[in-house]
């Protein structure tokens, strides 16, 4: 007899049903059934009192570094700092060594996940050859290996004919485009924003535009090829108004952004700190806001951490040498709360960003509390305050500008598939 | 109550971290220790038993050398290390390099590196005093102050004085460092250059981004050619130094026509003759750019020194 996890008087939130309410969830094996009259014997109860009950939270930009940089993350170390941040699926993008633009990569990544994951992974395959930008990587054979879309991430797609063949050849296979926008002419060498900071650091600018010129071009042949495509990490107001236009004359075009554009700006870089370095860059208070406004009205979809985490090997350096990127999977949520906190979202809308929206978008299951859907569930103590230590870091990667910040809010109970995954209640 | 002023900066990264009273301290004591250079035996002991490593990630001649000369003439044991590509490229990073320097018991560090910030990197790794000497296109502190040292010993007072700086801002520590020492001091500094050539929001460091080249050098007491580079092969900045010369190079008949009759001439070295600035002006009758050389030993002994009083240690000159 399986034992059933009861979750009682939670508050419930589910985007997709719209129940916000106070309520229990019955979990057996890997589904939510519906809750019954008699507690069983076998029971595992927990009393959520003042807790929130979601669906298992979905972070759709992850880098797991697995294969080939087995020191920075793995898909077992960056599954866990998932599991705790409450995530109950990752997608994991294809710039690993080998890239992940073939079906034999895309197995081992799932097999490992299998094996020794804490959360679903969900592979996203290279949209070309090793992601050198010519020639369209093989996506009939990645998608029936378990690849939910494909992107150069980290890489700019710079040919806009391999871009536009891209997105029709994913449409024809039902795959998502994700695209990082960049147009590297611009960035090329640039180490942070182009603006007042990075005259006084005196470190090459990476401005707005190379965002923005890129991001409309996808809009552009979303358009032409009417083909959904994804706008991954948007740091910039301009960015954000293209997006906006583009969805107010029905492109089908979806974007996401990350805690750290709407929590940071430039001035995080402060005296040169390489955990505030991350491609595209930290911006100004005025895009921070932009951004912000986006995930009010609708113009993002998703939140997602673009986490990337990076040993010392690759920090520790002068600033225009350091590596790009920083890990988010342990922060997104008390960060994301933060903007319930200010009344910037509501929770039901923090959730669909976090939950709903990146199920809907990649295609896969969870999103939802319904009865007889997966059991992905995430218990959140919205008033849980505690200190992010690097100590406490589960990812390998201990890279992040929110290191030593307080922050409220946390994952309590993060079960996957009807697993617990994570828990600080018991 | 006077308060008795101290020195306190254990290393010098930038003019950004000097206040008005720091810099004038060090122009005065650079003042004090100008003497020693035209002396017959031009040595003291100040920094007896000191070691000094030149640690140059980038080709130099006259920084190198002159911080060589400013050590040397304290008596100091002086060391360099010259190396053009990063350490990172070999294999060895930045703090690891630095970190076994250390262990060799240096007391001062003179950096000069490609990549901004990477002084201020250092000391956070050692404990011996780092001397920035030029990083990136971020802060050249000792050229900033040379420069003042010597407008301060024609013009006497830098506030009110209008200073010109011409050609390639966004890519000079110079320019950095003087916009940000002269504005400190209370000099109008205007810049002027191709926008290519201008860095984003300059205002914000208190420089005033002039149209031409003409209206940057009117009525200006001093006038500061830069360097410029050949063209960035990733950047097209400037179609030709041909054209460059034309409307931006410093002449003879510019100058009469707007600057101020007795205005100093500048240049940071080295010069492209015929380029940035002329002949007639760089050898005419205001320039001081050959003082500015003279001046940087001073300024730089005086830095030395300071640096290493913050230890306790502070020798009588």
């Amino acid at each position: 007899m399986t034992t059933i996890i009861i979750l009682q008087n939670g508050r419930l939130i589910d985007p997709v049903t719209g129940v916000d309410e106070q309520g229990d969830i019955w979990i057996e094996n890997d589904l939510i059934i519906p809750a019954q009259k008699k507690l069983p014997e076998n029971s595992q109860c927990f009393d959520l009192q003042g807790k929130w009950l979601v669906p298992g939270l979905i972070d759709m930009h992850v880098h797991l570094r697995e294969p080939g940089e087995e020191y920075k993350e793995t898909v077992e170390s960056g599954t866990r700092a998932a599991a705790a941040g409450g995530f109950t699926g990752v997608a994991c993008m294809p710039n690993t060594i080998p890239v992940n633009d073939c079906a034999s990569v895309t197995q081992f990544i799932l097999e490992a996940a299998e094996k020794k994951g804490s959360a679903k992974v969900y592979p996203v395959g290279a949209i070309s050859h090793g992601s050198q930008g010519a020639g369209l990587a093989e996506y009939g054979e990645m998608k029936a290996a378990g690849v939910v879309a494909v992107t150069d991430d980290g890489l700019p797609v710079i040919d806009s004919q391999l871009m536009r063949r891209a997105m029709e050849y994913a449409g024809s296979h039902d795959l998502l485009v994700m695209s990082h926008s960049e147009e590297i002419a611009l960035s090329r060498n640039g180490a942070m924003n182009e603006g007042v900071v990075s005259t006084r650091l005196g470190l090459r600018g990476i401005p707005a535009a190379a965002e923005a010129i890129m991001v409309y071009r996808e809009i552009a042949l979303a358009e032409l090829t009417g083909q959904r495509t994804h706008i991954a990490h948007v740091s910039t107001a301009a960015a954000t108004d293209l997006i906006a236009q583009a969805k107010a004359r029905g492109v089908h075009i979806t974007a996401e952004t990350t805690p750290h554009y709407f929590t940071l700006t430039e001035e995080a870089i402060g005296d040169y700190n390489t955990n505030a370095k991350m491609n595209p860059p930290l911006r100004t208070e005025e895009d921070r806001q932009a951004i912000r406004k986006g995930l009010q009205d609708g113009t993002f979809d998703a939140i997602a951490t673009d986490h990337a985490p990076h040993s010392v090997i690759e920090k520790e350096l002068e600033f225009d040498q350091a590596a790009n990127g920083i890990i988010g999977l342990e922060t997104s949520l008390p960060l994301s709360l933060n903007l319930v906190r200010e009344g910037v979202i509501d929770a039901m809308r923090m959730v669909e960003l976090m939950s709903s929206a990146p199920a809907r978008i990649l295609k896969v299951e969870g999103g939802t509390l319904a009865t007889g859907t997966v059991a992905d569930v995430t218990v959140i103590d919205p008033d849980k305050e505690f200190v992010f230590t690097k100590e406490s870091i589960l990812s390998k990667g201990k890279n992040s500008p929110f290191i030593d910040w307080k922050l409220k809010g946390k994952a309590v109970l993060t079960i996957m598939n009807g697993r617990i995954t994570h828990n600080e209640l018991s | 109550m006077k308060e008795t002023y101290r020195f306190r900066h254990k290393h010098i990264l930038g003019m950004e971290q000097l206040s008005v009273t720091d810099i004038y301290y060090i122009l005065d004591t650079a003042i004090s220790f100008k003497e020693i250079s035209s002396r017959p035996i031009k040595k003291v002991p100040t920094l007896k038993g000191k070691t000094i490593i030149n640690f140059f990630f980038e080709p130099s001649t006259r920084t190198r050398l002159s911080f060589e000369i400013a050590a040397k003439r304290m008596s100091a044991d002086t060391f360099n290390i010259a190396t053009s590509t990063s350490s990172a490229q070999k294999g060895e990073t930045l703090i690891d390099t630095a970190c076994n320097l250390e262990a060799m018991s240096p007391d001062i560090i003179i950096i000069r590196h490609g990549s901004s910030g990477a002084p201020g990197l250092l000391t956070r790794h050692v404990d011996a005093a780092i001397i920035n000497a030029g990083d990136g296109t971020h802060e050249h502190p000792s050229q900033a102050l040379l420069d003042i040292m010597t407008v301060r010993e024609h013009k006497k007072n830098i506030e009110g004085l209008k200073v010109a700086i011409v050609g390639d801002i966004a890519h000079s520590r110079v320019a950095h460092s003087n916009i940000i020492g002269f504005t400190k001091l209370g000099a109008e500094v205007r810049v002027a250059g191709p926008a290519t050539f201008m860095p984003p929001h300059l205002d914000s460091l208190g420089a005033l981004v002039c149209g031409s080249v003409a209206e940057a050098v009117t009525d200006a007491d001093v006038v500061m050619a830069l360097r410029i580079q050949k063209e960035r092969q990733d950047d097209p900045l400037i179609p030709s130094l041909r054209e460059y010369a034309q409307f931006y190079g410093i002449n003879h008949a510019l100058l009469q026509k707007h600057a101020r009759a007795d205005a100093l001439i500048m240049h940071p070295g080295p010069i492209n003759r015929g380029v940035e600035m002329n002949p007639d002006v760089a050898d005419g009758e205001g320039s001081v750019i050959l003082e500015q050389v003279t001046n940087g030993v001073a300024v730089r002994m005086a830095l030395l020194y300071l640096v290493m009083g913050q230890e306790g240690g502070r020798a009588e000159a």
